[in-house]
């Protein structure tokens, strides 16, 4: 029955990969600098292996959202953040956050089940949503201007241009794969934490595997399905759908999404600024979707070139309704776990 | 990583060497020109089948370019600019050919004190072709120098325009027959097209030109 109830969670993990990993490889294929399949073997092999390096981190916050400590609420919780994205996906077909819908679907559980909203928490997530489409932005425009400053004097013919920006598009979609699995894994497994259907740890070899380890590895494997079979429209439609971009920019998009993505899921880089006495980001899932679109929109102000300011409206409508349709829709299905198939959501 | 950048050089030295063909086609319809006007048959014969060779290698590199460019799909945002640039600048190397066929074809009797007008005119055309080759190395290469070889492109066609303008005025001041006078007028026309054309490359490269800018 416990699978069962994961089945949701690796659904979950499936539209994360078709939707939010599609932002990470979205520009380098549209501007057909990368072929999808070499995308998708990429993005695939690193999200997995970022997912696995996902056990500190962003993970613990989730948790402390909302303590989902019954099989089946976890379930509801990760089915309702699958469907409000897939909804919407459908509906708008740009990327929309699996973040922003397994939030708004834990605080439906929390609703549901009387639990209190860590206020301190939500915060400190829903603030990260203003700051790291922010920090994309202003990222993307430094290293755009930077380029744009550097490139012409570089004296590199444009073949080799063109080969370095698909060997950087390669490394730094690789990097932006692995941080997307470190940094989202807790959106797909989190809720599954104190629910694993794995035994405590296995030996294989030299190797200790924990449940915690095997969970995300799952989820991981999920993700890279979601991004072989379905996230190929989404990364069509999001290198032309807000502005036209070139190779170079698409790679400054990747390495700014890529970049801030790291900095949210990161315990290592939390810890160093800490013992440099800087503040440290906090470690929270935020939304590659949200990376992206900040770094395009950061390069299109630069660049003051025109934007579908329509199109980024419905992402930023898709991001508003995320969280309250994937609420809502977590409120539906417990309701439906607890009444119809008598199924405890909430540990008594 | 290597191969990588192994198929990329082979395919930037096709490139430059497409670039050598139409400079030398070119540098060669001056000789020829000139061996004309000194009525140097063999040389001019030689010349004019030299100019065959090069226009036949320039046509070769040019296709073998296009086909890998789109068969390995590279810099698709400039692929376009780069075959329109790679095919007009063929037209260059070809109207110089042709120009030098012309003149084997019709025999042009050019009176002795027009000669040094149409060579200076030749002379002007080839010097705006040669600043045009150099400018589209800058377009691969050096960005920010393709402005500067532009405008000698420009300065070149202007000064071949003037020169032919002042021939044309001194064929028809002349005492000959109109037939002549009309048919030395065609060839100063003909050699005067090739300035025209690669003006007419430089239009195209100065837009290219901006739109490399990322």
């Amino acid at each position: 029955m416990t699978w069962l109830f994961l089945s949701s969670g690796l659904f979950l993990g499936w539209s994360l990969g078709a939707n939010d990993a599609a932002n990470v490889f979205g520009t380098a294929v549209a501007t057909k600098m990368v072929r999808f399949r070499t995308a998708v073997v990429v993005a695939g092999f690193f999200v997995v292996l970022g997912s696995a390096a996902g056990v500190s981190g962003a993970a613990g916050t989730l948790g402390r959202l909302g303590a989902i400590d019954a099989p089946a609420g976890a379930f509801a919780v990760a089915l309702a953040a699958g469907l409000a994205v897939l909804l919407l996906l459908k509906r708008i077909g740009l990327p929309v956050s699996t973040t922003q819908a397994i939030v708004g679907a834990i605080v439906g559980w929390n609703l549901y089940t009387g639990r209190p909203t860590d206020p301190d928490v939500l915060r400190r997530i829903v603030s990260s949503w203003l700051l790291c489409p922010a920090l994309s932005a202003s990222l993307a425009a430094v290293l755009f201007i930077a380029a744009r400053a550097a490139m012409p004097h570089m004296r590199i013919h444009l073949l080799e241009v063109d080969a370095w920006t698909r060997v950087g598009l390669l490394a730094v979609g690789g990097f932006g794969a692995y941080s997307l699995g470190q940094n989202n894994i807790a959106n797909v497994m989190g809720v599954f934490l104190r629910v694993s259907p794995f035994p405590e740890e296995i030996v294989v070899g030299p190797l200790r595997v924990s449940s915690v380890e095997m969970l995300f590895l799952a989820g991981g494997l999920a993700i890279a399905t979601g991004i072989a079979t379905y996230s190929h429209r989404v990364m069509k439609r999001l290198g032309g759908g807000l502005t036209a971009l070139s190779p170079l920019a698409a790679l400054i998009v990747v390495a700014a999404t890529a970049t801030v993505l790291w900095v949210f899921a990161s315990p290592t880089l939390s810890h160093f600024l800490r013992t440099l006495g800087l503040p440290a980001p906090p470690l929270v899932p935020v939304s590659s979707s949200q990376a992206v679109v900040g770094a395009i929109l950061g390069i299109s102000l630069v660049r003051r070139s025109p934007v579908k300011w329509r199109a980024v409206g419905g992402i930023v409508a898709g991001w508003i309704l995320a969280p309250a349709v994937a609420a809502l829709l977590s409120l539906v299905a417990l309701f439906v776990l607890a009444n119809v198939f008598l199924l405890p959501v909430a540990a008594p | 990583m290597t191969i990588l950048f192994r198929r990329t050089r082979a395919l930037e030295a096709q490139i430059d060497q497409f670039l050598d063909a139409v400079s030398e086609g070119c540098l060669v319809f001056e000789k020829g020109v000139d061996d004309y006007l000194r009525h140097d048959e063999p040389s001019f014969e030689e010349r004019r089948k030299a100019i065959g060779v090069f226009e036949g290698k320039a046509d070769a590199l040019r296709r073998e370019v296009e086909t890998r460019l789109y068969a390995e799909s590279l810099i698709p945002d400039h692929r376009g600019d780069v075959l329109g640039l790679l095919e007009n600048l063929d037209n260059v190397i070809d109207q110089a050919k042709q120009t030098l066929g012309q003149f084997e074809v019709e025999r042009p009797e050019i009176p002795e004190e027009l000669a040094p007008d149409y060579l200076a005119l030749a002379r002007a055309c080839v010097q705006a072709t040669q600043h045009l080759v150099d400018s589209c190395r800058a377009f691969f290469r050096e960005i920010t120098a393709v402005r500067s070889h532009i405008h000698k492109v420009y300065f070149f066609e202007k000064e071949a325009d003037r020169l032919a303008d002042g021939l044309k005025r001194k064929i028809f001041a002349m005492d000959l027959e109109l037939a002549r006078k009309i048919h030395l007028r065609y060839f100063c026309f003909h050699v005067e097209t090739l300035s025209d054309r690669a003006e007419g490359v430089a239009d195209r490269l100065a837009i290219y030109t901006i739109k490399r800018t990322i």
